[in-house]
């Protein structure tokens, strides 16, 4: 299992994180190394056997829909980087 | 003056000590201790004063107090507080003040706690170490030149050199157990579902919960009676009774059926943690237990799940930090350029190493061979516990293979560090409770031991380490590197 610069590239766009020339280096070779560790699970005999997303089993949880009182915009905003009236301001969607 | 929760609840109650007292003294050994362990990122010393003048004035009028009135904790910085910042040791959220409090922390508040500040950890949670703090490196009391562990290493540390009388952590894969093992402190982390994850900031969804650091056994089964419960703002909180946890702290443990599981207690494990554990087992059994081997077969497959599952469940939570509504953000250029400069820039080498991981092994093509043959053989090893705790009240082991290591010694391999969390992730990928009880020193290095349980006895759980605490002066030993 070895990941190419390529694949990592690869990657990092999916995830939408800007790489540095070193970080692409040194990630590939410890993702790859990684990987190459993890292959053991292919190893296991998981015929007919479910996935486990959360292991204490709870039914689907529901809830009534009922109004309560929410944050006030100011409370929410407060945190933004940049903001416009009562609205967080971002680049261009569309150029 | 340096007390665990029940003593300092005794004080407060008979008036030797007011709150105000017990909290300024406190300040004073964070304010000496501090330069040399580095376990705090944030100090709360006017808002601690505050509520322990609320608390005194409470603890006057006598009614509705708990044992936590009053008495002077940190609490991890990933875990929200209103108003005071809440960084998770990330230059991402290095301003961040969220605008609400944590159920954990709501309910400390109505308890009448007082918290001193915000304690260093790994970045979000990320590291066995407390190396990946984006802020600074957390010692480690018993010896300056070593890690705590991770990633509640400031929670951990916090309560060993006596900065706090308690803290809450959260545990992923061992993030309480492991540096509580290497600081020679308790701690628990109960079963997922427990304890309301609302207002922690999410690493792993299906594998995090919040959980006590505490100087011993007692104070553990206090705490975890404070914050445990369903809450209806985590669907994954369960809505199971809970009980009195200190009614089940019994000095003996008869009738107790213990397993040692032998996959433990192999490779790469230290011949000093050994002979601990050896002594440790024997303890047991001279305590009325029943104590024998037995085996978990998956146990190897274990590392491999957690470092598949957990970072593919990071690099969704993650996804949300675009730099828009908190956080670092980096202004420039295209929206996506933005972005992924924001995110380059923000997080630090762990986080974004496993963010790339989860992101590949969910990825087009990868999905099937990575990501679901892991949640597959989770089932296997939950099947396996389960199948244990039929005939086992409880499974033994160490906390980790190895004391704490030098700063330093393992940043540059990944691996060699995730292998450090080798006994306590498999029980995070179970969903059972799992507590860290000091059990002795190897070179004048802790040692913990782990005790596993079934999903909601974590009263058995403590039973057991209480029985064990008790018959040992482990817990009473100070550290001895400050």
């Amino acid at each position: 299992m070895k990941l190419s610069r390529e694949e990592v590239l690869h990657i990092a766009r999916l995830a939408r994180v800007d790489l540095t020339e070193d970080e692409i280096t040194r990630y590939s070779e410890q993702l790859s190394n990684l990987l190459e560790h993890f292959e053991v699970l292919q190893q296991v005999d998981t015929e007919g056997v479910p996935p486990t997303a959360q292991s204490v089993a709870l039914e689907s949880v529901m809830r009534d829909d009922k109004v309560a009182p929410s944050f006030p915009p100011e409370a929410i905003l407060a945190n933004a980087p940049r903001r416009e009236a009562d609205c967080f301001r971002v680049r261009p969607v569309l150029e | 003056m340096q007390v665990t929760i029940h003593e300092a609840a005794r004080l407060l109650k008979e008036k030797k000590v007011s709150s105000v007292e017990l909290t300024r003294d406190y300040l004073g050994r964070i304010e000496r201790l501090e330069p040399k362990v580095k376990a705090m990122v944030t100090l709360t010393p006017e808002l601690a004063l505050e509520q322990a003048k609320k608390a005194d004035e409470k603890l006057a009028a006598g009614n509705g107090l708990s044992p936590l009135t009053g008495v002077p904790m940190a609490i991890k910085d990933v875990i929200c507080t209103r108003g005071v910042r809440t960084t998770c040791s990330a230059k991402m959220l290095e301003n961040f003040v969220p605008p609400y409090d944590a159920t954990v922390m709501d309910k400390l508040n109505a308890a009448g706690a007082v918290m001193l500040g915000k304690a260093n950890m790994d970045e979000f949670a990320m590291g066995s170490s407390t190396e990946n703090s984006a802020f600074f490196v957390t010692h480690n009391p018993w010896d300056l030149e070593r890690v705590p562990g991770g990633s509640s290493g400031g929670s951990a540390v916090a309560v060993a050199a006596g900065e706090a009388v308690y803290a809450l952590g959260s545990d992923t894969g061992g993030s309480i157990r492991q540096p509580a093992g290497f600081c020679s402190v308790v701690g628990l982390k109960p079963t997922y579902g427990r304890v309301s994850r609302y207002g922690l900031v999410a690493f792993a969804s299906s594998l995090d919960q919040v959980g006590p650091l505490a100087q011993d056994v007692t104070d553990a089964a206090i705490i975890l009676n404070a914050i445990a419960g369903h809450d209806k703002r985590d669907s994954t909180s369960v809505p199971e009774p809970v009980p009195d946890y200190t009614k089940s702290l019994k000095p003996d443990l008869k009738g107790v059926r213990l397993g040692v599981p032998r996959e433990y207690y192999v490779e790469g494990m230290q011949p000093g943690v050994a002979q601990v554990m050896q002594a440790a087992i024997k303890k047991l059994g001279e305590l009325g237990a029943e104590v024998e081997e037995m085996s978990l077969p998956h146990t190897p497959y274990a590392l491999a799940v957690y470092y598949i599952l957990a970072p593919s469940e990071a690099s969704a939570n993650l996804a949300r930090y675009d730099g828009v509504k908190y956080g670092y953000s980096y202004d420039a250029g295209s929206m996506w350029e933005s972005m992924e400069k924001t995110r380059g820039g923000g997080f630090g080498p762990e986080v974004k190493r496993r963010i790339m991981l989860g992101t590949y092994a969910l990825s087009a093509g990868y999905y099937d061979a990575w990501y679901l043959k892991a949640q597959k053989v989770r089932t296997l090893i939950r099947r396996e516990f389960d199948a244990a705790f039929e005939k086992y009240d409880a499974l033994v082991t160490p906390t980790s293979p190895s004391v704490p290591f030098r700063i330093g010694e393992k940043t540059d391999d990944p691996l060699q560090m995730y292998l450090s969390d080798v006994c306590t992730l498999p029980i995070n990928i179970a969903g059972v409770p799992g507590i860290s009880v000091p059990a002795g020193f190897s070179e004048g290095l802790p040692v913990g031991m782990q005790l596993i349980g079934r999903h909601f006895r974590e009263d058995m759980l403590l039973r057991i380490a209480y029985a064990y605490e008790q018959a040992t002066e482990w817990h009473k030993k100070r550290a001895t590197g400050v």
